[in-house]
């Protein structure tokens, strides 16, 4: 016994040929929000798939909730909730209708189910919306109800994937203090981002996954600490290629280029300031490092397809 | 777990039914209106036009003759229509299929639930397609009231066979393939509108094997008061549609979905 509600050992997982899951081991302890982070493609959805016991991994094993998947997934995702990447709410249905439907799938009976409802709607914003119908709703109110239909059976482990891809930043924040709740209430989330604020924000610990294996993990403090000088410096400017070219590597302790843009990472910014303020020609940024930093450095600029 | 493995099945289909229950009552009086609309004016059509040149067929007015197969055609039709767009919708365009199997319902339930409501509304439409035969005085034997569960049989086996096309069909226009090459010769080829005797031979073989002659078999007679010759060869043949292609379509389905 351990206290980790999802578990994996040695993960594996791959479509013709290719790995998209390779070796991977995950331990998400009990009341944690836990956020998977990774270009797409790097197996994040493949990976909760496995967890949640909807396809089998080629070797290695799951544990959700003590109960290993995919053998015994119906008893487990009896306590599980699922916030999918997409959007497959019942259009035909209300709002109303859509929790009512869905906690019958859980085994329960009409009366338990309304008798959730008002709490449901309450904490998802859309007591007034009960009797909408689904199309009607904005894309903020959908994801609302995907996620309190994800509550309907009073789940103790949430997966939620992009769980805010397509939002505007006034429903982000909201989607974000209803996570807040959950966790302060003991609930464990385990949720795939790619949106590196959402992930500081929100998540204790975090792993780093690129090419189907974990490549960092930690708080988002120790991922900072761990992989990344503290300080950046971005410069931006027409001559800025030619200005790294002669003085990036003398005041930074590692520089990137990317287009007319150079990331310049330093222990110490004062000396590099200084002398960027001598260079009319060029603009610059000074901030702390932050996850982004962290997240392109191990999974690298390129763009993923 | 593997993809050949026998169904497991069990009792959380039923809330699934009751979600398609659910949303079919939205929907009911235009549903009814298009189960109803488009076999009745065909029988009564050809029925009244081209019935008034024959003066009988297989021994019976050839409205009569009509009546039944029009019964069997209507629930073949309304169960492959279900099984295969509406199926398809909730598979792939509604993710309907993803959301329900997040809950601790399994594919298989997922797949008997389809059969199983695609059957239901075969047997709506049958039903309705029986109502007005009766209401018409087209058909005055108590054997007749067999024909209900025989739309709910003429239901499965054509719901369990349309959805081996849903778990293959990359788009929506892949059915009308299976419409144009398997629903459309079954109607001319099966005994619906005319013998099956007066084929020539090769297509009787053919016919033979198509699960649409075994129903109008079994049909036709029912109508008519009488009980149907070799009814359990022709139920057999059905059922085995059904099992076999409900198996069919499982495996196709698990192969699909287990990305």
């Amino acid at each position: 016994m351990s206290s980790a509600v999802i578990r994996a050992t040695g993960l594996q997982k791959s479509y013709a040929g290719v790995r998209v899951v390779d070796g991977l081991d995950l331990a998400i302890n009990k009341g944690e929000c836990f956020g998977l982070l990774g270009p797409n493609g790097a197996g994040k959805t493949t990976t909760l798939r496995m967890l949640l016991g909807l396809i089998e991994p080629d070797a290695g094993t799951a544990m959700l909730l003590d109960l290993p998947v995919p053998q015994a997934a119906r008893e487990a995702r009896i306590r599980v909730g699922v916030v999918p990447q997409m959007d497959n709410l019942d259009p035909d249905f209300t709002v109303a209708e859509n929790l009512l439907v869905y906690g019958r799938y859980f085994g329960m009976d009409d009366a338990e189910i309304e008798a959730r409802i008002p709490m449901l709607l309450e904490f998802a914003s859309l007591t007034s919306k009960r009797d909408a119908k689904v199309p009607t709703l904005s894309g903020g109110m959908k994801r609302r109800l995907t996620l309190a239909r994800a509550l309907v059976n009073d789940p103790e482990v949430i997966f939620l994937d992009e769980p805010t891809t397509g939002l505007d930043p006034q429903a982000r924040h909201l989607i974000w203090q209803r996570l807040r709740e959950l966790t302060s209430q003991g609930k464990t989330l385990l949720l795939t981002t790619h949106f590196m604020d959402e992930a500081e924000r929100l998540c204790h610990r975090l792993a780093v996954m690129d090419n189907g294996k974990l490549i960092s993990q930690g708080s988002p403090r120790e991922l900072i600490e761990q992989n990344i000088e503290p300080q950046v410096v971005e410069v931006f400017g027409e001559t800025s290629g030619q200005w790294a070219n002669e003085y990036a590597a003398r005041f930074s302790q590692r520089f990137e280029v990317s287009g007319e843009s150079v990331f310049c990472y330093v222990q110490d910014a004062q000396p590099l300031v200084a002398h960027l303020q001598a260079q009319s020609e060029l603009r610059y940024m000074h901030r702390p490092a932050n996850l982004e930093d962290v997240f392109l450095k191990l999974t690298g600029r390129e763009m993923r397809e | 777990m593997s993809h050949y493995s026998l169904p497991r099945l069990s009792l959380r289909f039923f809330p699934i039914w009751r979600r398609h229950w659910l949303v079919w009552k939205k929907i009911a009086a235009p549903s009814i209106l298009g189960h109803l609309a488009d076999p009745v004016i065909y029988m009564l059509g050809l029925g009244y036009g081209l019935g008034s040149l024959l003066p009988e067929m297989g021994g019976m007015s050839y409205m009569a003759f009509l009546a039944a197969g029009t019964v069997c055609y209507s629930t073949m039709n309304s169960a492959s229509f279900e099984a295969l767009y509406s199926g398809f919708a909730r598979m792939h365009e509604q993710r309907t299929w993803e959301a329900i199997l997040n809950t601790p319902v399994s594919l298989d339930d997922v797949v008997l639930s389809e059969i199983l409501w695609a059957a239901t509304k075969s047997l709506m439409s049958g039903v309705a397609v029986l109502v007005v035969i009766w209401v018409l005085g087209l058909s005055h034997s108590m054997m007749s009231l067999w024909m209900i569960p025989l739309a709910l049989l003429i239901g499965l086996a054509f719901a369990a066979i349309g959805l081996i096309m849903t778990a293959l069909a990359p788009a929506y226009d892949f059915f009308m393939y299976y419409f144009t090459l398997v629903i459309t010769p079954m109607m001319l080829l099966c005994g619906v509108f005319f013998p099956v005797s007066q084929l020539p031979q090769g297509f009787q073989i053919v016919a033979s094997a198509l699960p649409l002659t075994h129903a109008v078999d079994l049909a036709r007679p029912l109508m008519s008061g009488a009980i149907p010759p070799q009814a359990a060869l022709h139920i057999g043949v059905l059922l085995t549609y059904t099992l076999v292609a409900f198996y069919v379509s499982l495996v196709l389905f698990r192969r699909r979905l287990s990305r």
